[in-house]
């Protein structure tokens, strides 16, 4: 019985503290690319300029929410909350500390990676919903971008599942006291976080919103709250990669001195900062050099990576 | 690659950098002198209107946002009677200092001239009208006019011979 109250509390908690972060992130966002440009950003409501997110919810819920007469509307309507379904289930799998795991599950890894793939549903058929040749332009981009990605996506991953010899999430961590899988997986790691750039369609890969060729990509045609869960949705995805990459790469909670939770807050927080980092630095390619890039060059390189890894262990055991 | 890299890292250490914002409301960015902003009518050192109400203004405005009427004093002097700017319409484009004989118009430094209504735009000769000289000074258009008035004579002014009489076979 306890254990069901504390599955629940943990389960409201993490709805919570994410739901709450995506906002902060707003924040985040606006003021580091603003400091990474040599500008100071939002700084004057409140304090550091903090209540800016007050700001942006009042509008985006007070805003009109227009539907437009030529789209379709069940799938125009469907696609916003599939972001925020399957970004926010996929949160289930992931140990924040020793215990406090929502869904300790098997095939963790595995729920990941199915739940992501239809996140992009999201996208494609918010472009296809929208009856709009740029939002069609987005969603067709992204449909695009996800066969250059998913691929080796998966594959990124293998070599860490070989090491740990699990799929579940929170053995993997608990595989990683020896030392961290950044160190053999290093090219594992890379490759995991191009395709975590693509999957949250954050710049450099950001071609289905495009706001400089597309106008907004794939949501367009949105507004008010549907386009504030698209919004919300985007940095709900880039908290779950930084998670993730915490996870599987850089030992999860695990480190010296301070609580658990706070190093698993620490390496993400770290993560996220690298996403807004590069977003300020990075020129957006073309979707056909993403296609050739992951196919050519990447998919090669985890192919690679599995292959190599996996040998090494079998001489290890052998 | 390696550039990739590289413009991550140098846009990373940008972090770090002294920020160039302008805090605009404590802090004011610097405006030129010749900076066209407010106009302003400015006086001669005597303390006199510069503005002789002759409509070269009115006519030089590209969007017609000066509406003014002549009148004269007691002494023969013109001035203008009203004189009126719509900023709401007015471009800064200093067309009218520019064609103005007098000095009289003038665009000054200062741009903060927001208002909530927009009657609040219209400037009457009372806001329009300053107590000094502006950027030109010393300049008194009568004194070097050859037009008489009140209390200078034809010939009378700076710089100017008495009239030739016409009728007279002296030199
Ligand atoms: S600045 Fe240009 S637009 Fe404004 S009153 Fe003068 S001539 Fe007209
Ligand atoms: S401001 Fe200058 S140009 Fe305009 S009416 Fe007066 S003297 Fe003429």
């Amino acid at each position: 019985m306890s254990d069901v109250v504390f599955k629940l509390v943990l389960i409201a908690t993490v709805l919570l503290v994410i739901l709450h972060l995506a906002g902060f992130l707003i924040w985040v966002e606006r003021r580091l690319l603003a400091l990474l440009q040599d500008r100071l950003g939002p700084n004057r409501a409140g304090p550091l300029g903090l209540f800016i997110i007050v700001a942006d919810i009042i509008k985006i819920f007070t805003k009109e929410d227009w539907i437009p007469p030529f789209i379709d509307k069940p799938v125009f309507v469907a696609a916003p909350m599939i972001i925020m379904v399957t970004a926010l289930l996929s949160f289930a799998i992931v140990p924040f500390a020793p215990g406090a795991v929502i869904l300790d599950l098997d095939i963790g890894v595995l729920l990941f990676l199915g739940l992501s793939s239809m996140g992009i549903y999201n996208v494609i058929l918010a472009g296809w919903a929208s009856n709009n040749k740029y939002a069609l332009l987005g969603g067709l981009r992204m449909a695009a971008q996800m066969f250059s990605y998913e691929v080796f996506m998966g594959l990124s991953l293998m070599g860490v599942v070989t090491l740990a010899g699990s799929f579940n999430l929170s053995a993997i961590v608990h595989a990683q006291r020896e030392g961290w899988f950044i160190v053999p997986q290093f090219l594992g790691f890379l490759i995991f976080f191009i395709a975590a750039l693509g999957e949250t369609h954050r710049l450099p890969f950001d071609m289905p919103e495009a706001e400089s060729e597309l106008i907004a990509g794939y949501h367009t045609e949105y507004s008010s709250m549907k386009f504030g869960m698209f919004f919300v949705g985007e940095y709900i995805s880039v908290t779950l990669f930084s998670a993730l990459m915490t996870t599987f790469f850089f030992g999860g909670w695990l480190g010296p001195v301070l609580p658990p939770l706070a190093w698993f807050c620490v390496k993400t927080a770290g993560f996220i900062v690298v996403f807004i980092v590069l977003r300020a630095a990075l020129p957006r390619p073309r979707y056909d050099q993403l296609f050739a890039f992951g196919w050519k060059f990447i998919l090669p390189a985890a192919l690679l990576n599995l292959v190599v890894t996996g040998a090494l262990v079998l001489w290890k055991s052998s | 690659m390696l550039s990739i890299l590289k413009s991550v890292w140098l846009v990373f250490l940008h972090l770090f950098r002294r920020k160039i914002t302008i805090q605009y409301p404590e802090e004011k960015a610097y405006l030129a002198p010749r900076y066209r902003g407010r106009i302003v009518l400015t006086r001669d050192p005597d303390g006199g209107e510069r503005c002789v109400a002759c409509y070269l203004c009115a006519v030089a405005c590209p969007v017609d946002c000066i509406a003014l009427g002549a009148t004269e004093d007691e002494h023969g002097r013109r001035y203008p009677e009203f004189f009126r700017i719509n900023f709401s319409r007015c471009i800064n484009c200093g067309f009218c200092e520019e064609a103005c004989p007098t000095y009289a118009i003038q665009l000054i430094p200062d741009v903060e001239m927001a208002e909530y209504q927009r009657q609040n735009m219209v400037y009457e000769k009372k806001d329009l009208l300053i107590d000094g000289e502006g950027k030109y000074h010393g300049y008194n258009f009568y004194r070097v006019a050859g037009l008489a008035i009140g209390g200078k004579d034809k010939g009378e002014a700076e710089k100017e011979s008495p009239p030739v009489d016409p009728k007279s076979l002296l030199p």
